[in-house]
């Protein structure tokens, strides 16, 4: 299927849609908003999928012991009433009482206890690993009281807790294990699932016995999930009036929509931040990137503001830093390299490439700007032979280290915790290009450390040198648009993370 | 004609198995099922673990084996991906591409092989020039933006149809003339050539001597041997349909399993591609298989074959 074929069809049928403008039939009456997933969920079960359309139902079906508001980013208890760490390794939790599973089960230590054993296993699969794999075992204190062991300091474990770590019921998920969860899921969240066709098809129904949560009461009462892969599918299902909302949306439709003014077009940052890496490490062969010099060049022949602007725009931002910026430790004083190509050419022939060189360019999303940066470093005499793979195939190859530069982009799965992301990539792991020992000595520091400001301290140097080595290109951060009928309202967060429970009719 | 049957059957089951080997073995060359799997936000770490969890640091050849066995006992395995059987998940999503498939070969055989006949009957007629554009632009035109112009015109502005979905019978309408009116130009073409090479042999100029009226000579005589290729371009059209309405599925959101084998390869699910593509190749051994004895029985010549 040619997607840019695609995205030209789309301004056809916007053009012949546009020319009869209907009014938008929303199904506020019957009280049921519909909403579309682009991608084929795998598993409802959230232990099971890694994908954001399962985060999406993961906080509307399950809840965690903490719950981090995304407004201020402060942690309050949601399962659980309080926490304090006994010792560096222990957390103890006193759980919320009278909280009932959608089937009637009741929540208590016993609960949690064998969610966090479970999960904890490496066996039993769970798809992330980095999201449990921090976790020990849990104990029962008593029946409202529960100890989380850690295998080793952990402080980002809060905000580890307050995201992708769910409470299960242990007697149903005992017998039904992840593919049950996935077909009839069982939580204590905001909304409960009443219909699953794998993949396809999702119906959600608020919990009238919802516990006093942080996350706030469900006011729709009916939540209708389905699957259109094609996004011009997406956008007829909304003319007609048979979909409330799309998220997703590309800029250009967005721009589109939002001008004919039957729809609300909100755009939301989200923490997916998009850069260049390079080969410092000389993993890939004898390669010029091995050189700061040439590094430095790469970083100054980038126009970020321009592709802000142009290509991303919304709420996109320039970075300079290999994180999200409101990600804890994600310290913002850094060298900026500003758009000068005249500098680049002259650190090129500093360092001994006067006529530049050429270079294997990786990229595996966002062909247009992948191109716009090849076009960049070209104005400048670096040469590119530009190489589309597909993500699995371009992250095998760089865990080989057979990538002398690539445009890359991570979303830190929503965490919003430095670690996510420069932990992720400069502790010589698979897909660490760079192998820098001091960086890796201090972010040994700051990931284990309890003491924030300790973390902060170590962080700013590890973040420091990356920026001053010019390891990576950081370059932009990601956006997106989320489009509604007037009759919703809702305001989107800047974690991309579909809200159903603060959403309502207008 | 039962050993003969048998023969046929079991030749089809050495076939299958071929084609699943190849296609196990390309997959596994093409890219790492662990990362895959692993999905986008994983780490090294966490595909190691994947890799250990599922076996795939064994050797092709075992892991092969194992597939083979399982699947011999009808047992197909679970779905990488989505944690489910694999045979309840195909047989759910073949409902809806069954149903698409038998609509769309029905329609394009009922709307091409009428054209065609009246093609063929007056060559570089208006109406054959009209027929000719029609397949022309069936050929031509990409399914996708085809069937986006329906759901504009019939969805949006007329609001007789809905968009998308597989809900009601309503919902296949758009999908049946989209993947119907692309596999129709050949049946068309096919047709009408066929056509007018038996219209212009001898024996139905005896038949027409002899007194036969019009319509039982095009219909009882010329048709009856012009349709025999058509036969087999239509069990041909129809696996393709059946494995390939990837295109109308994704348009029309209807989860069937041309998008299910699409989406499965780029996921990496060995389990899942692998029956489905079992259950493709057996369609189309089928079909032929199918379209060989209505031939037989339209032409006994075949019988002896």
């Amino acid at each position: 299927m040619n997607k840019r074929l695609l995205d030209r069809s789309a301004l056809l049928a916007l053009t012949l849609a546009a020319t009869t403008a209907l009014p938008a039939f929303a199904d506020k009456a019957s009280g049921t908003l519909n909403v579309a997933f682009t991608k084929e969920l795998e598993n409802v079960d959230s232990y099971f999928n890694s994908s954001r359309e399962g985060v999406v139902l993961q906080r509307a079906v399950w809840d965690g012991l903490i719950y981090r508001d995304p407004e201020t980013n402060e942690y309050v208890g949601n399962l659980a009433e309080s926490w304090e760490w006994v010792d560096d390794t222990t957390l103890e939790f006193k759980l919320r009482e009278g909280v009932t599973f959608h089937n009637g089960e009741a929540f208590n230590a016993d609960d949690v206890v064998y969610t966090v054993n479970f999960v904890a296993k490496e066996e039993n699969g769970v798809k992330t690993q980095r999201n449990v794999n921090w976790m020990d075992s849990a104990e029962k204190v008593d029946d409202y009281t529960v100890r989380i062991k850690l295998k080793q300091k952990f402080p980002a474990a809060i905000e580890f807790l307050s995201g992708p770590v769910s409470m299960y019921p242990n007697e149903y998920y005992a017998e039904a294990g992840p593919s049950g969860m996935g077909l009839k899921p069982v939580g204590t969240g905001p909304y409960k699932v009443v219909d699953v066709v794998p993949g396809q098809h999702f119906v959600l129904e608020a919990n009238e016995n919802y516990h006093d949560s942080p996350k706030g009461q469900p006011e729709i009462e009916k939540i209708d999930i389905r699957t259109i892969p094609d996004v011009n599918t997406q956008m007829a299902e909304l003319f007609s009036g048979s979909l409330d909302l799309i998220w997703q949306v590309p800029a250009d439709q967005a721009e589109k929509l939002g001008e004919m003014g039957q729809f609300t077009v909100a755009n939301e940052s989200t923490m997916r931040v998009g850069y260049l890496q390079m080969d410092s490490a000389g993993r890939s062969g004898d390669t010029p990137f091995t050189d700061p010099l040439v590094r430095k060049a790469v970083n100054y022949a980038i126009n970020r503001q321009e592709l802000v602007d142009a290509l991303l725009q919304g709420s996109s931002k320039v970075v300079y830093t290999p994180c999200f910026p409101s990600q804890f430790g994600c310290i913002q004083d850094v060298t900026e390299y500003e758009y000068d190509p005249e500098k680049a050419k002259e650190l090129l022939a500093e360092a001994g490439y006067p006529d530049g060189f050429s270079t294997e360019f990786y990229a595996y999303r966002d062909r247009q700007y992948a191109e716009a940066i090849a076009s960049y470093l070209n104005a400048v005499g670096i040469d590119t032979d530009f190489k589309m793979l597909q993500y699995s195939a371009l992250r095998e190859l760089n865990m080989d280290g057979e990538v002398p530069l690539s445009f890359q982009t991570w979303g830190s799965y929503s965490i919003n915790d430095a670690s996510a992301m420069v932990s992720q990539f400069f502790k010589h792991g698979s897909l660490d290009s760079t192998r820098d020992e001091e960086v890796l000595e201090w972010l040994n520091v700051a990931d284990s450390s309890t003491d924030p400001d300790e973390r902060i301290e170590y962080y700013t140097k590890a973040i420091q040198k990356i920026a001053e080595e010019a390891y990576w290109a950081p370059m932009f951060t990601y956006n997106t648009n989320y489009v509604f009928s007037q009759d919703v309202s809702y305001t989107p967060t800047a974690d991309e993370v579909l809200r159903f429970v603060d959403m309502s009719w207008n | 004609m039962l050993p003969f049957i048998l023969k046929r059957l079991g030749l089809a089951l050495l076939v299958a198995f071929t084609v699943s080997f190849i296609s196990f073995s390309l997959l596994f060359l093409s890219g790492d099922p662990a990362a895959a799997l692993a999905g986008e936000t994983a780490s090294g770490e966490d595909i190691e673990a994947i890799r250990r969890i599922y076996g795939f640091d064994r050797p092709m050849l075992v892991q092969y084996g194992d597939w083979l066995f399982s699947a011999l006992r009808g047992d197909f395995g679970e779905s990488y991906y989505f944690k489910l059987p694999v045979a309840s998940l195909i047989a759910e999503r073949l409902q809806v591409t069954m149903t698409l498939g038998v609509c769309g070969i029905l329609f394009a055989l009922l709307t091409a092989v009428p054209l065609g006949v009246v093609a063929a009957i007056r060559p570089n007629s208006l109406t054959d020039r009209v027929a000719l554009f029609l397949s022309v632009a069936g050929q031509a035109m990409p399914s996708f933006w085809f069937g986006l112009i329906l759901i504009v015109v019939f969805a949006i502005q007329l609001g007789l149809l809905p968009p998308s979905g597989a809900a009601t019978w309503r919902h296949f309408i758009m999908p049946t003339i989209v993947l119907g009116y692309y596999a129709m130009p050949a049946i068309m073409r096919l047709t009408r050539a066929g056509m007018l090479d038996v219209l212009g042999s001898d024996y139905i100029r005896t038949a027409r001597a002899k007194g036969a009226g019009e319509t039982r000579v095009l219909f009882k005589h010329a048709l009856r041997n012009a349709i025999i290729p058509v036969v087999s371009l239509a069990a041909v059209q129809m696996g393709f349909m059946l494995g390939g309405s990837i295109v109308v599925e994704s348009v029309f959101a209807l989860h069937g399993a041309g998008y299910l084998a699409w989406e499965s390869i780029a996921r990496n699910d060995l389990p899942t591609v692998q029956a489905l593509i079992l259950v493709f190749s057996m369609f189309y051994i089928v079909f032929t298989f199918l379209a060989d004895v209505l031939n037989a029985w339209l032409d006994p010549r075949m019988r002896s074959a």
